[in-house]
């Protein structure tokens, strides 16, 4: 599935430009925690996470994630977006918590 | 390819938003120079995990990242507090991070241990007051 078809079944809002969301999703990892995301998450992965600043932009670029799903509705800061678009990281916006918001990314890909 | 190629970064400590900057630009270079990506990630990931410890521990530093034929080599250079007990520090969960840079996801004390899984080679010289050079070499093949 791609990001922009993730984006699109799951009704979350796309906050970066419109880059690199037909990249291809390579499974789920939710965590705040960011060493633990760059050293856990695979490949491709999407991250859920409620973190806004740029370090989580810096860590999806660097553990290459094919998307980033903030949670609860909390928007990036405008270093975080800035460096998003820059970079070509498409970041995702669910107004739910993140154990809601995983449970749906799941529903949208097994219906996939 | 024979040549060896050279990089180096000054890496700013006092400043969150561009942490991760050297990093960024190497995985950029070596994927241009048409690197395995497998190998430009592992790469990523150590030289960002060293890169921010630099900022976040020692007040910055330097990187030299140097390309040569069967492997990459990082190292990275900080004239900040040392590290008293390295055995401790490489344990998963050990952190002395202050709670202003918690708040922005770090200190779960997986940094080091991060550096060493995704490396061939890790090695750390540490003098308490005197700084840590952390050097990282990841085979290409
Ligand atoms: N360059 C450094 N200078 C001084 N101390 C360091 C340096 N790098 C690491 N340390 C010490 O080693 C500890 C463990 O580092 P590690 O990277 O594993 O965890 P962390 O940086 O605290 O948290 P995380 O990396 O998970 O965000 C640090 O908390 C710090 O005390
Ligand atoms: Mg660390």
């Amino acid at each position: 599935m791609k990001v922009s078809e993730l984006c699109k079944a799951a009704g979350f809002t796309l906050v970066t430009d419109k880059q690199d969301n037909d990249r291809e999703i390579g499974g789920v990892y939710a965590c705040d925690l960011l060493s633990w995301v760059i050293g856990r998450a695979a490949q491709d992965a999407v991250l859920v996470t409620v973190m806004t600043n740029v370090n989580v932009i810096a860590v999806a670029v660097m553990a290459d994630l094919s998307c980033v799903v903030l949670c609860e509705g909390v928007s990036l800061d405008s270093a975080a977006l800035q460096k998003a678009n820059e970079n070509g990281v498409a970041v995702l916006s669910s107004d739910k918590p993140v154990y809601e918001t995983c449970l749906l990314i799941n529903k949208v890909m097994c219906n996939k | 390819m024979s040549t060896a190629l050279n990089m180096h970064y000054i890496v700013d400590g006092s400043d969150f938003t561009t942490a991760g900057e050297a990093s960024t630009a190497v995985k950029m270079s070596l994927k241009k120079l048409g690197i395995a990506p497998d190998i430009v990630r592992k790469v990523a990931i150590a030289m960002y995990e060293a890169e921010i410890n630099m900022v976040i521990h020692a007040g910055g530093g330097e990187a030299d990242v140097m390309l040569e034929s069967d492997k990459i080599t990082i190292r990275l250079i900080d004239h900040g507090k040392g590290i008293p007990d390295v055995e401790l520090a490489m344990k998963e969960g050990y952190s002395t991070a202050p709670d202003t840079v918690r708040s922005l996801g770090f200190g779960a004390g997986m940094g080091l241990p991060n550096i060493k899984k995704y490396s061939d080679e890790m090695y750390i010289d540490t003098e308490v007051g005197k700084g840590t050079t952390v050097t990282i070499i990841i085979n290409l093949h």
